[in-house]
């Protein structure tokens, strides 16, 4: 990072540590952050859910969902335990595949190809597709092996472009300092906080171009959450997000455009900002005003 | 009504035992205790006995009553170390009713004179106990131990050497040690020399015989070639064996005359005798010292006699190699069947039977095994092998009979569901999250196993290769089949090319138990060596589970999942 990128990421860290217990509403901080996009910009959707259902074997859990998610924009889903927030994003790079007896109507596109193309190698995909899990899987080898998985998995094996990857990806998911001394240490070592985003240096050090995460801070301290926002906003700069949060806080500081689920159907989605002023469904408003959820 | 409530109140802390499953808990560490105290018995029981072969007991020379049924010939004095002492089991009625009515087994050697080494005699036959200073005992090649009171050294050439003069020890040690080298010599002629000689020859007459049936027409010049080479080899081979013999008879030049306690006067050639030494008047460092030697040469040396003396190193080796073979055969076959059964196999009926069928696999007794590596890997396989690539050499098989290879194949077989069913669980313990974080990444399924679930699972895998090394390595039963023999003239691998030899013939420690304990022709003289390769056997299957658990520890450490 460079010094006056650190001064920023200072400079945020302070403003979202010390804003969130004052203000009222966080939503606040979102259109705060509005504020500095270029409006009225014409949006490239980059993933394109279109009337898409899923099945767990005889039970559906996603219906006829359609929806769009735009380049370099943070997009957050949430929605009450078990609506199939989830299953949405593990879908998005066919993670699904591993459970049996699945099956689904409807397309998901990614650059307007199906990603069920029966040409497109999976593998490929997934390599495009970083992922970010709700509980942090490190691999049992060293940090270092753990942030250059993905390289070696690509066939990459020059030292210096793993080294570079390694401490790139490391300072993008602000674990460099924490852990520059002990690359080759095992991962598991780690504390849960450190865990979850040496994941996420791991998720990004390939350069994909759609990071997926799955409540990455469901497991976090208050600090360690704070780190992982600030890195989400760093990210952006060079990646599509998609983020699942039960932290409704969460959503409104960290996202674009937010889309509400509930019991697998889209209820709502649309800018961050309108959803959290002014939703235009009902059961958005209850949900987030927390009066069911 | 107020009598009813306040009356007592109830206590939280019941007196009723029967509530509290305490009885239960004595019940269950019953078992607990009950198999601890069987395999403790049983290991003190080997620990105690192999020791007390290699220690140097003091000998005790008895004073036996006049016509004691315990002496030997017609004296009354007899020499041995006390074996075991017990209660007679046949009761002499007429005998006083406090008189002493055990008896004891002594150890008396010189086989050669009296035709037994273990004697039995009466405690109330023995009238007086002595240990002489100057008793020696001497270790030869036959007969076992001898013990007597040296009377002297017939060195050729030389004037006879009384026991009694200061240099006569060292006189002995130097003889015994001469005595040592040239049997080394003898040795190396003899089996590498001649046996090169010897192989070199066959190699000829095979080629000879190869050339008279391939019944071309100029055969004559070249078979006059080949008896040329192998008469000149029967001159080399006779020069050698006339050494030897020389040696042989220069073993014999010397000799230490002796007296054993009841009487005979002998004389033993020097090279006859492995070591000598005084059992009463060592102290406990020299004892110790003792100990440690003769535990040393029975690592380090060739059996003698029938193999009830000397080492077992042959034995050792074999079941090391035969052992380190399996290992390297049964482990990707059970690591590559076990990832095929529990990540790539559709899970459903076929898997079940597969799995449950693999499990009987374990329960099949080992015999059947033995019989199955005789009727395959021997018959089939071998005498397929020897058609195809040894065929000048037959009918004598090469790779047709049994051997270490076959063995090691025939135990990997056995132990195969045992590495499986290890496998399974430690593949089944990775975590999924751990698959999925690869997966996301873009490795393929077959990139996850490699790289993530099989290093995640070696420790659970070499649990398992270590199950299944400690049972291969204590087989015996289809070992019996498939190669083990009571003495193999040469070693699996030797110095000699093409340095691997894995059609020959091995000894085992397991087998070498049973040969010892119910095929040797002196039992009693072969009990001692039990015991001593019984724990022998036990320390190798310890050490070789104590490498393996240290692996895993550093393997664990290296990738600590905690998943086992
Ligand atoms: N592997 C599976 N097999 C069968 N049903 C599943 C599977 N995974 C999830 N489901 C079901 O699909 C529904 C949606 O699950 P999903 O994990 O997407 O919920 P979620 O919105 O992520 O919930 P949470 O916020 O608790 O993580 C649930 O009813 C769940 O029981
Ligand atoms: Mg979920």
């Amino acid at each position: 990072m460079k010094g006056d990128d650190m001064e920023q990421t200072l400079e945020r860290e302070k403003a979202l540590r010390g804003g969130v217990p004052s203000r009222k509403m966080t939503v606040m901080s979102s259109s705060e952050k509005e504020s500095e996009q270029v409006k009225g910009e014409s949006l490239a959707p980059l993933i394109r859910v279109a009337d898409y259902s899923f099945f767990y074997g005889a039970s559906q859990t996603l219906f006829n969902v359609n929806l769009e998610m735009y380049e370099n924009k943070v997009t957050a889903i949430i929605g009450p335990s078990g609506c199939g927030k989830s299953t949405l994003l593990r879908n998005i790079n066919r993670m699904n595949d591993l459970v049996d007896g699945i099956s689904h109507r409807g397309d998901i596109l990614i650059h307007g190809q199906s990603i069920y193309d029966p040409h497109l190698e999976v593998t490929e995909l997934r390599k495009r597709i970083g992922m970010v899990f709700q509980k942090s899987n490190p691999f049992p080898k060293t940090i270092y092996e753990n942030v250059v998985y993905s390289l070696r998995v690509a066939g990459i094996n020059n030292r210096t472009v793993l080294d570079e990857a390694v401490e790139s990806s490391l300072r993008s998911a602000a674990l460099w300092e924490e852990v520059k001394d002990r690359l080759e240490e095992s991962a598991l070592g780690l504390s849960g906080g450190q865990m979850q985003r040496l994941c996420i240096a791991r998720a990004i050090a390939n350069r994909p171009e759609i990071l997926l995460m799955d409540e990455p801070c469901s497991a976090l301290d208050p600090i360690a959450t704070a780190k992982i926002e600030e890195l989400i906003y760093q990210l952006k700069k060079d990646f599509t997000i998609v983020i699942v949060t039960h932290n409704m806080q969460q959503a409104a500081r960290v996202s674009d455009y937010t889309a509400f689920f509930y019991m697998g159907k889209l209820i709502e989605i649309g800018e961050t900002k309108k959803i959290f002023m002014s939703p235009s469904v009902k059961q958005t408003e209850e949900y987030i005003t927390g009066r069911f959820g | 009504m107020s009598s009813m409530t306040l009356k007592e109140p109830r206590s939280f802390f019941t007196k009723d035992t029967k509530s509290k499953g305490e009885p239960y808990v004595w019940f269950t560490g019953m078992g607990l205790v009950l198999g601890i105290f069987m395999i403790v018995s049983l290991l003190t029981l080997i620990f105690v006995k192999g020791f007390e072969v290699f220690w140097p007991d003091r000998v005790m020379l008895a004073e036996l009553r006049e016509g004691s049924p315990g002496a030997a010939g017609a004296s009354r004095f007899l020499a041995g170390s006390i074996v075991m002492r017990q209660e007679k089991p046949v009761r002499d009625l007429t005998a006083p009713h406090d008189a002493d009515t055990t008896e004891l087994q002594l150890f008396v050697g010189n086989k050669d004179v009296y035709g037994f080494a273990y004697r039995f005699v009466d405690s109330s036959d023995i009238l007086g106990r002595t240990y002489p200073q100057e008793l020696m005992r001497i270790e030869r090649l036959e007969y076992g131990d001898a013990m007597g009171k040296a009377a002297g050294l017939r060195v050729k050439g030389q004037a006879y050497l009384p026991a009694s003069d200061p240099a006569f020890r060292a006189s002995l040690e130097r003889l015994v040690h001469d005595a040592e080298k040239r049997w080394k010599e003898i040795r190396r002629i003899e089996k590498s020399e001649i046996g090169r000689i010897n192989r070199t020859m066959e190699k000829i007459r095979l080629k000879k015989k190869s050339l008279q049936a391939s019944g071309e027409a100029d055969v004559s010049e070249r078979a006059a070639a080949l008896d040329a080479q192998s008469s000149e080899l029967q001159e080399k081979y006779e020069g050698l064996a006339r050494e030897a013999a020389r040696l042989r008879s220069m073993q014999k030049d010397s000799a230490l005359d002796y007296e054993t306690y009841t009487g005979e006067k002998k004389s033993l050639p020097a090279g006859e005798i492995v070591g000598f030494y005084y059992p009463n008047e060592l102290y406990l460092p020299q004892r110790i010292a003792f100990l440690i030697g003769k535990i040393i040469s029975f690592l380090t040396a060739e059996p003698r006699e029938a193999n009830t003396e000397g080492g077992v190193f042959p034995a050792i080796f074999g079941t090391f190699v035969m052992t380190v073979m399996m290992s390297v055969a049964v482990t990707p076959f059970g690591v590559l069947a076990a990832i095929y059964l529990r990540e790539y196999a559709k899970q459903g009926f076929m898997v079940r039977a597969v799995r449950i069928a693999v499990n009987n696999l374990a329960g099949v007794p080992s015999i059947v095994f033995g019989v199955f590596g005789v009727g395959f890997f021997v018959y089939f396989v071998g005498a397929s092998i020897d058609q195809l690539f040894f065929k000048e050499a037959l009918p004598t098989p090469t790779f047709g009979t049994g051997g270490v290879l076959w063995a090691s194949l025939t135990l990997a077989l056995l132990t195969v569901p045992v590495v499986i069913v290890a496998t399974e669980e430690a593949l089944a313990a990775v975590p999924r999250g751990m698959r999925e974080g690869s997966l996301a990444c873009g490795a393929s399924k077959w990139e996850t196993i490699a790289r993530i679930v099989l290093p995640a699972s070696a420790p659970g895998i070499l649990t398992g290769l270590i199950l299944a090394m400690a049972r291969g390595a204590s087989e015996v039963a289809p070992l019996m089949l498939v190669g083990v023999v009571k003495l193999a003239p040469s070693l699996p691998i030797d110095g000699e090319a093409p340095f691997f030899h894995f059609e020959r013939k091995f000894m085992h420690l397991g087998f070498h138990i049973y040969d010892l304990g119910f095929q040797s022709p002196d039992s009693e003289a072969a009990k001692p060596m039990v015991f001593a390769t019984t724990l022998l056997l036990i320390t190798l299957v310890v050490v070789l589970n104590l490498g393996a658990i240290f692996i895993r520890e550093k393997l664990r450490k290296k990738y600590a999942t905690g998943a086992f």
